[in-house]
């Protein structure tokens, strides 16, 4: 049935097929981003309760999506290491992770600084803030984790593992933190009634979020070339590659 | 399988018994942690109260932790894990006689030591009960993910901080309903729903962490 997919386990076919999509995809993501938060932050109207600054939504929102969409794409990408040992499958959790860290280190960040002036706070334990940092700790576990041996290989396997357990956690800690904290405290300042957006919000939001899963796709794409690269460089293929670039 | 399974369970008791350090120094860890609490908070009685199932957890999950990093290592050092593997034996038996063993030398010692702690932060018999049953649901938990942190983090060169920072994530759910049940008991409620939840947690976890470290295990030595 997948057949037709094996070609790709071979880190030369898939060098040269995300060298390509990587063209297609990185000028794509930027345009998308560019126009998303451009029409965003400069021509949607101001929200009636919020003001202006509910704007640093076309950033938070994708950002905290996405965060989620890296760690299931790489959670994919363990799965498939671990049943097809596929090396490549590896080496693109290494691609991921950092990417991944770093939205969720976005998606914390703005939120905190849309959370001053509305909530009147920079942090509160809230069940999906929470759940958002303990992301971030699954992400940089994995990251340590793989950088942490002599030989690469063996911290690959490592972090494959350990996010594959990390996806099985993750809903389980999702809805434990959920369940925690509305035993804590009841309708405070966190109760955040999501107002239906309005179309004229909504467009370059959605822009937005395609945009940044775009530009994860075109930075995986770029990451796991490089990766190919570093782990084949002993290679003949890589060798003659590196020659017609110079 | 049952008898690498009882001869790993046997060997590793012989063990416990000559090397005495290797559990005792977790659970005088956790008995200090308990102890710097109260002098860093105040000795304030009903704040301690209130505070003494997170306090409690938190300690025992540290302790835990610091006494598994020793876990495997041992055997990976002196061939032990390479020869086993070498020889094609199945590994799932002797897994499950390091986590029994563990649980022995870690769970079960804070399972006999919670009249103490329950003295020490001032806790009523309710919640004394409840946290019994959490320590009892809870630490073979702990005992398990624990030996998954610690045959991930085999042959990596920053063994014991890497383990902390890749398991003590996995630990929340179990802190959150442990600790929620302590406390729903010293308010005298019911709290067989996190003790349940609980139960939940550890049925998946046995029925799927031994099968992580196995595969862990064998990714360090091969």
């Amino acid at each position: 049935m997948f057949k037709w997919l094996d070609p790709y386990a071979k880190p030369q076919t898939l060098f040269n097929l995300l060298g390509r999509w990587q063209r297609v995809l990185m000028p794509l993501g930027w345009l998308l981003l560019a126009i998303g938060t451009v029409w965003g932050l400069g021509f949607t109207p101001p929200d009636y309760q919020q003001g202006d600054s509910y704007r640093i939504i076309h950033i938070h929102v994708p950002a905290a999506i996405w965060s989620m969409g890296a760690y299931s794409s790489m959670a994919i990408a363990a799965f498939i290491a671990l049943v097809w040992q596929i090396k490549v499958a590896q080496w693109a959790i290494g691609a991921m992770a950092p990417i991944g860290a770093v939205f969720t280190a976005i998606a914390l960040w703005t939120g905190a600084a849309w959370g001053e002036p509305m909530w009147g706070t920079w942090w509160v334990w809230d069940a999906r803030l929470t759940s958002e940092l303990i992301l971030l700790f699954l992400y940089l576990g994995v990251i340590a984790l793989q950088n942490a041996f002599s030989e690469q290989a063996t911290g690959d396997k490592a972090a494959a593992v350990l996010a594959l357990v990390g996806v099985v956690n993750l809903p389980i800690i999702h809805y434990s933190v959920e369940w925690w904290n509305t035993l804590h405290q009841g309708a405070t300042i966190t109760k955040f009634a999501k107002p239906s957006i309005d179309p004229s919000m909504l467009w370059p939001l959605l822009i937005c979020i395609v945009a940044l899963g775009v530009l994860f796709g075109a930075l995986v794409c770029q990451r796991l070339r490089t990766s190919i690269l570093r782990h084949e460089q002993h290679r003949p293929w890589v060798r003659q590659w590196a020659q017609e670039q110079a | 399988m049952g008898s690498v399974y009882l001869q790993t369970l046997r060997r590793d008791f012989r063990l416990m018994t000559r090397q005495k350090s290797d559990w005792l120094n977790p659970l005088m860890f956790f008995l200090i942690v308990l102890t710097l609490f109260p002098l860093g908070i105040g000795a304030k009685p009903n704040l301690l109260r209130e505070i003494a199932p997170g306090i409690i957890w938190i300690a025992a999950l540290l302790s835990v932790l610091l006494g598994s990093e020793r876990l495997f290592r041992q055997d990976y050092k002196d061939g032990v894990l390479e020869q086993l593997v070498a020889a094609r034996a199945p590994l799932f038996p002797y897994v499950l006689a390091k986590i029994s063993a563990s649980w022995c030398a870690s769970g079960l010692p804070l399972l006999l030591m919670s009249p103490l702690m329950a003295l020490l932060l001032g806790l009523d018999s309710k919640a004394y009960w409840a946290m019994v049953g959490t320590l009892i649901i809870g630490t073979p938990l702990l005992s398990l993910l624990s030996a998954l942190g610690a045959a991930l983090t085999l042959s990596a060169e920053k063994g014991g901080i890497l383990l902390a920072l890749v398991i003590l994530p996995l630990y929340i759910p179990l802190l959150i309903f442990a600790s929620a049940a302590v406390e729903q008991a010293g308010f005298g409620l019911g709290y067989s729903a996190q003790l349940a939840v609980l139960g939940a947690m550890l049925c998946v976890a046995l029925a799927g962490v031994p099968f992580a470290v196995q595969h862990a295990l064998k990714l360090n030595v091969g």
